[in-house]
């Protein structure tokens, strides 16, 4: 490259840096937009807290995308194994003959189950991620409606207790046109949202599992030959993702207290949309896992705006698709300018190999 | 005055199904020595290399590592034992920071200690003269630089042996004497240093000592001080400087003065080749002469716009015409037969027919579909026409030998009766009976009026069908030869002074 590069010897913001800067000001301007236009809700503290208190589990299935899309893969099947998860665990609690304990237990050995599956099967046997978790997706969604089929209340008195139980911020809220201070509320879920971040964000920065994804995330073949486990590493993140998408279903469960074939439905989509806006991108090795809250959040602001204006829901989802367009497009673009190289949208890897044999054939 | 042996090779044969890739080869490498390892293509240098640092197992041989026999089962094997390879294809993460690539994959420590990795790091930079800072993303840091770190990586595993696989075909100039200026610190540290290149002026630059392989035989170590440049290249083809063999006179087709078919003008590529003008008169067979990596297959990938054109205008029968594409290419009736005949040429899924058809079809349009009836008629034809051994027409091309689907691409492109034909390597990995046929068929097609551009890595071959040849040297053109000139002698030597 010119003599621009070679002279700079000072580091520049890394892309995974960078495209988290622009989520967080994407986020912002977000809210910001919330706040001009809809002040009376959005000016409330609790709105906000309301986005992690109603939301806990897709919070918890953005988390675990994340680490897979790190590593250049794809996990579709998140959403369905969250409801299978709230399903199973709302049986269990209302058969008596299990506890809460029990049903955490539960809630996290499905979505081990899941994980290993799906690891095993594409890190060693080098399956298409996306074909195999797109049949865990199938499988869980069959189970979820073998299970029950109506929807299924918890009634038993431990769960409702945890269920109910909320945290007061005495110092914070709002007060009502009565003169009545109302404080803000946070639910427990919130907690495991706060504690998964913190632990996987230190994960991905300071463990050798972490760098290791991110190098297999950036390029497979290069990292095979520094000495990476390859494989292991690949199968980790699938473990990880499905142990996650099992919190997330008992988190669930916690929110709305009641299993339903509906829970968690659409989650794998909404996730990948939260990470593409939170900046982690489809291609691999690049994001930061802060991105994934922050993703969330906005994709959460955009639909609250969208609901507020009193859209109907099936232009929520337009303008939901064409912003995603729009973030994905803005996304490339920002990365061909850095890297001064041709203009060219970011497929992740098990796309990629289709695309190049398309142009392949074009040439002939 | 030699310093002492850190690496003996001796005796090493491998075979792979149906190849003989390394036969009876020894290789020796001194402690503080630059050696160059030069051969063509299929001459083992690849086969060795990956032997070395524990890629194949050999068949045969020892290899000797400071007095010790060793056996390497695999590259991390050989990694521990201290032989580094640094690749061509750079094989670091670039979303890594540079402290990340010195040290990833190499700790088995759970936790990953930033700002010790950071200061080892810079200290490393620093004493090898490196430009990078350790916290800097490895993509923000140019190609030189890149494989620099890579080398770093290697010398900070303690590698005794330091083997460099064609580092500088990437590189600028620049670029490149920033490494070299590496290499010779490494050097003067005591790391052996295996360097494989294409570019002969490099070989001269920086090596102490050349061994020369052929046909995976060894050929011999020379020092390098001792051999010239038309030495070195005469053992590498394989050609004695007296031997002049007979070649048979070609008269050239038309006068200069006529319109050229082809005429481009300061042509340059994205694959890297300094600008260059060229042209092409009707009924002209020529070639472009040089060794592996001179830049002969980007050349005229150019004229195809196989690889994106970045500079120059090309002129198509006197007139200015636009290629940005190979289908454009394809409309001004140019043909071109790519070098990589797997995974650029045939699609070895589709039947012979279809492959057949398929430039055609590319040109009509795929609104305008060539009925079944039509494309049976013209493959058959032209299954006659080239005799191309095939069960029939439906059977997918992968099945077919090396020089039948060879033969299918050729047809490819002859049905759709192209004014300039460029030839990439045609007849490599074919049967000599075949070699023969399409070389005829190249003089018959000339006589009829086509143009054609003809490259081989066999010499004898270009000499035998081309009027006029193009030597070129390290990406650039340094001279051409036509009637009398044309001599295996006359190539060498000017590939050996050129440039």
């Amino acid at each position: 490259m010119g003599p621009l590069n070679r002279s700079q010897t000072k580091a520049r913001l890394s892309n995974s840096t960078l495209l988290f800067i622009i989520a967080g000001i994407i986020f912002l301007l977000m809210y910001g937009i919330a706040l001009i236009s809809f002040p009376v809700s959005f000016r409330q503290f609790q709105t906000f807290f309301d986005f992690f208190n109603l939301n806990a589990a897709l919070f918890i299935v953005t988390l675990g995308m994340c680490i897979v899309m790190i590593g250049g893969g794809i996990d579709i099947s998140v959403g369905a194994v969250c409801g299978l998860v709230t399903m199973a665990c709302a049986m269990l609690l209302q058969s008596g003959t299990g506890n809460v304990w029990g049903a955490l237990f539960l809630a996290l050995g499905i979505g081990l189950a899941f994980g290993l599956m799906h690891g095993f099967l594409i890190a060693y046997l080098e399956i298409q991620p996306f074909i195999i978790t797109l049949a865990g997706m199938f499988l869980a969604q069959g189970l979820l409606t073998t299970l029950h089929k109506e929807p299924l209340n918890v009634t038993i008195p431990a769960f409702v207790a945890l269920r109910r139980f909320t945290i007061e911020i005495p110092w914070l809220g709002t007060v009502n046109r009565l003169g009545v201070f109302i404080p803000c509320e946070i639910k427990p879920s919130v907690f495991v949202v706060v504690v998964l971040v913190v632990i996987y964000a230190v994960m991905m920065k300071w463990s050798r599992f972490g760098r290791n994804l991110y190098a297999v995330g950036g390029n497979r073949q290069s990292a095979r030959m520094l000495g990476i486990n390859v494989k292991k590493t690949i199968f980790l993140s699938y473990v990880l993702c499905g142990l996650t998408a099992g919190i997330s279903g008992f988190v669930f469960l916690m929110t709305t207290g009641a299993g339903n074939i509906g829970n968690g439905s659409l989650y794998e989509i909404k996730a990948i949309a939260a990470n593409v806006m939170g900046g982690i991108m489809l291609n691999g090795g690049v994001g930061n896992l802060l991105g994934a809250p922050i993703g969330t959040l906005t994709l959460l602001t955009i639909n609250e705006l969208i609901r507020a204006a009193g859209v109907q829901s099936n232009l929520q989802a337009i303008v939901s698709g064409l912003l995603l367009y729009l973030f994905i497009v803005l996304q490339s673009i920002v990365m061909s300018l850095r890297d001064r190289r041709k203009f060219r949208l970011a497929l992740p890897p098990w796309l990629r190999r289709f695309r190049e044999h398309d142009q392949e054939e074009a040439a002939n | 005055m030699r310093s002492e042996i850190i690496l003996r090779m001796e005796g090493i044969s491998k075979s792979f199904p149906g190849v003989r890739a390394l036969h009876n080869v020894d290789f020796v490498l001194r402690r503080g020595e630059i050696h160059a390892l030069m051969g063509e293509n299929g001459a083992g240098k690849s086969t060795l290399i990956k032997i070395l640092n524990g890629v194949y197992e050999k068949d045969a041989g020892r290899i000797i590592l400071e007095g010790r026999p060793v056996h390497f089962k695999s590259p991390q094997d050989a990694q521990n034992m201290g032989i580094g390879t640094v690749f061509q294809e750079i094989a670091l993460c670039p979303n890594l920071t540079v402290a990340d690539n010195m040290f990833i994959g190499r700790s088995r420590d759970a936790v990953v200690r930033w700002k010790q990795m950071n200061e080892k790091t810079a200290e490393m930079l620093n004493s090898l003269g490196i430009p990078a800072s350790p916290t800097q993303e490895l993509a923000s840091c140019s190609l030189a630089v890149q494989q620099m770190i890579a080398i770093a990586r290697a010398v900070d595993m303690d590698c005794k042996i330091l083997i460099l696989d064609e580092p500088t075909s990437s590189l600028d100039e620049d670029e490149t004497k920033k490494l070299f200026a590496l290499m010779r610190e490494l050097k003067s540290r005591g790391v052996g240093i295996i360097f494989i290149t294409h570019f002969i002026d490099e070989v001269y630059e920086i090596s102490d000592t050349i061994t020369v392989l052929r046909n995976g035989e060894l050929i011999g170590e020379y020092e390098t001080a001792a051999l010239s440049q038309i030495e070195l290249i005469s053992k590498m083809m394989g050609k004695a400087l007296s031997d002049v063999a007979a070649i048979k006179k070609h008269e050239l087709s038309q006068s200069d003065a006529s319109v050229p078919v082809f005429a481009a003008k300061d042509l340059s590529s994205t694959a890297g080749v300094r600008p260059f003008d060229f042209t092409i008169h009707e009924g002209e067979v020529n070639g472009f002469a040089g060794l592996l990596g001179s830049g002969r297959s980007e050349s005229v990938r150019a004229f195809f716009a196989a690889d994106k054109v970045t500079s120059g205008e090309v002129k198509i029968k006197g007139k200015r015409a636009k290629i940005r594409t190979p289908l454009d290419a394809m409309k001004q009736g140019i043909g071109y037969l790519p070098e990589d005949r797997k995974a650029e040429g045939i699609i070895g899924e589709l039947s012979v027919r279809d492959n057949i058809i398929l430039a055609l079809q590319v040109m009509k349009g795929f609104f305008k579909p060539l009925s079944r009836k039509q494309a049976e008629e013209f493959a058959n034809q032209y299954i006659q026409l080239l005799g191309i051994k095939t069960p029939s027409i439906d059977t997918p091309i992968k099945s077919l030998s090396g020089g039948n689907q060879q033969k299918v691409i050729l047809a490819r492109w002859l049905l759709t009766h192209p004014m300039y034909l460029i030839l990439d390597e045609p007849t490599r990995g074919i049967d000599v009976g075949t070699k023969v046929e399409i070389q005829k068929l190249i003089l018959k097609l000339a006589e009829d009026g086509m143009s054609l551009t003809f490259i081989s890595s066999e010499i004898d071959e270009m000499l035998r069908v081309c009027s006029r040849l193009i030597v070129m040297k390290d990406r650039e053109i340094v001279g051409e030869l036509r009637g009398a000139n044309l001599t295996e002698q006359n190539v060498m030597h000017m590939i050996a002074q050129g440039g």
